[in-house]
């Protein structure tokens, strides 16, 4: 009888344990379908699409639609495929990724090991600009901009990128050096070392994690953006996104599917590149921008 | 002598001063890009700009007017329908798949990236991918016709009625892994003592779930909840990719109502009031979020 029961219990665990990998198998593939579908199509002749099944595997492989999207589809009114585009974002992302990586460093180090009255209430004005919605600064915004002389430009991008990023920034840096023993910025401070040298010799050289973890975070944000690219940037600034969107959402011509796959697949790459090369980083980033512990 | 000293005071004075120095760029930037602009436009809110921003005060007219248009009502519903939805449905797979991922699985970390890639990439990627996998005539009704499944019928992102729906499967598939993140690191968080304490009286895995480890993840719901809020109110480019507010005005959001008012339409007022509104919302659940979690940590 005992001997009965316990078997059951076995095989209840086993269909259970069945179940579990079941549930996560086709979740799985619910989250893989979109990739799969957009590498599958991009590879296709657009006439397999539009006269044939999406999921199916090509009959007839081809590369055209990438060379198609990186150097001759139409966007907007130029004949040039998103490869000046994807330079655009790149000439955007780095210096504002790297801009504000470093204000974010200094303020985290001022907020945890330099504290003055009312850091908190700096920290909290901080800390709320990561999450206003962008409508609210989008007129004024393109009013500066046009005063500064940036309107339309790259430099224009790097600067609302920067300025818009400094608060997640802190916020990183800030919750890193909490953790930090305060005790050695002390000893250093008695053995005379100053405020640089404090965070060039003692601070930065143990922040690797972090630094990573806030280029990650800014990088995928900016390079993701489209709110601004589609508001501040012309047609020779724009951004990857923006231009995806253009080639995407064309109504002049015929569709071509393929090509927008392609497209979507290069404006996807360096992103998904980062988060393959570096996702325990990047899952760190995400959590630190929810749970501000 | 004297000048040695004074020198060594300007110099502890200096570094005295220094933090606050270095820390004033960034402040200013924040103060005058981010509240400054805020005050701006809620300041524009009030007056009678079109094009271009003009100083002529108009009192709440823009409101008013604001909360008459049938556009500004469609984009409120709907983002009240893709708000609850997207905030419910992420939860709920979130927890679901964070409870599987927990038990013990082989390959979790094969599996895990895959749940959680898409948060990687673009609103307009994604977008891109699901606007034409919906898309009747090329995407999954299309596949299921070729399968042979005749009268399957699937054109929801067409369907001025069920268009909203085809954003929030999208925003799903873009979000729910980071959920699932949010609610694995609270999983993995609660005390292993008190479950095994629990499981020594007698308590079954549905109940330890139900009774003790649901409860203990309260903070991960709340983040979640915060998070996947703000996210839905600021929905913008998802939206643009996958139907362009469309048909007709059907997936329009504040977000979008915003932006062509303000830019296609010549009516700054009423967008600038618009966007007051969202940052509104906003602010009412972020800012006692923020104010709990920075008290907590003295």
């Amino acid at each position: 009888m005992s001997i009965a029961s316990s078997e059951n219990a076995v095989s209840t665990n086993r269909v259970a344990r069945t179940f579990v990998y079941l549930v996560l198998l086709l979740f799985a593939l619910f989250y893989l379908l979109p990739l799969f579908i957009m590498l599958v199509n991009s590879v296709k002749p657009l006439s397999e699409i539009t006269g044939g099944n999406m999921i199916a595997m090509p009959e007839v492989w081809t590369l055209d639609p990438w060379r198609a999207a990186w150097s001759s589809a139409q966007i907007g009114v130029e004949p040039t495929g998103l490869r000046p585009y994807f330079i655009n974002s790149i000439i955007m992302a780095v210096p504002a990724v790297v801009l504000s990586t470093i204000f974010g460093a200094l303020n985290g180090y001022v907020l945890t090991k330099w504290q003055f009255r009312g850091h908190n209430i700096v920290f909290g004005l901080l800390l709320f600009s990561c999450f206003i919605p962008f409508q609210i600064v989008l007129i004024p915004m393109a009013q500066s901009l046009g005063v500064l002389g940036l309107a339309g430009s790259t430099p224009g991008l790097i600067l609302v990128h920067f300025v818009y990023g400094i608060g997640f920034t802190t916020l990183y840096f800030r919750n890193y050096y909490a953790a930090f023993p305060t005790e050695l910025v002390r000893a250093a401070q008695i053995d005379g070392a100053g405020f640089f040298r404090i965070f060039w010799r003692i601070l930065l050289p143990s922040s690797g994690p972090i630094i990573a973890v806030s280029f990650i975070w800014q990088f995928t944000n900016i390079w993701n953006d489209f709110l601004f690219g589609a508001s501040f940037a012309d047609a020779d600034s724009q951004p990857m996104t923006v231009a995806l969107n253009n080639l995407v959402s064309s109504s002049t011509g015929v569709k071509e599917y393929n090509v927008h796959f392609a497209g979507a697949i290069m404006a996807a790459l360096p992103t998904l590149l980062v988060y393959i090369v570096a996702g325990r980083y990047f899952v760190r980033g995400l959590m630190a921008g929810s749970v501000k512990g | 002598m004297a000048e040695a000293a004074t020198d060594v005071d300007m110099r502890t004075r200096l570094q005295e001063w220094l933090p606050r120095l270095v820390l004033s760029p960034s402040l200013a930037l924040v103060l005058f890009f981010v509240y400054g602009f805020i005050l701006f436009t809620i300041y524009l809110s009030f007056t009678d700009s079109r094009i271009l921003p003009s100083f002529g005060m108009v009192g709440w007219e823009n409101y008013s007017k604001l909360f008459r248009l049938r556009h500004w009502e469609i984009a409120v519903t709907n983002l009240a329908i893709f708000a609850t939805l997207y905030i419910v449905i992420c939860s709920l797979i979130g927890l679901l798949l964070a409870i599987l991922l927990d038990q013990k699985i082989r390959g979790e970390g094969f599996i895990r990236p895959i749940f959680l890639y898409p948060m990687a990439l673009s609103f307009i990627v994604t977008g891109t991918a699901w606007k034409w996998m919906l898309d009747p005539g090329i995407g999954l009704e299309n596949t299921m016709h070729l399968w042979g499944w005749e009268s399957f019928a699937f054109d929801w992102i067409k369907n001025r009625d069920f268009a909203i729906y085809t954003v929030v499967l999208a925003a799903v598939w873009q979000s729910s892994g980071f959920t699932m993140a949010m609610f694995l690191a609270g999983l993995r968080g609660i005390d292993n003592e008190i479950l095994k304490a629990a499981q020594m009286d007698g308590a079954s895995t549905w109940q330890l779930y139900r009774r003790i480890i649901i409860p203990q993840l309260r903070p991960a719901f709340l983040s979640a909840f915060v998070i996947l809020s703000h996210l839905a109110i600021k929905s913008y480019d998802l939206v643009i990719a996958l139907t362009g507010g469309g048909p007709g005005r059907a997936t329009e959001l504040p977000a979008t109502f915003m932006y062509s008012y303000t830019f296609s339409r010549n009516q700054m007022g009423i967008g600038a009031s618009s966007a007051v509104i969202m940052l509104m919302t906003i602010a009412a659940i972020m800012v006692p979020y923020l104010y709990a979690e920075l008290k907590e940590r003295k």
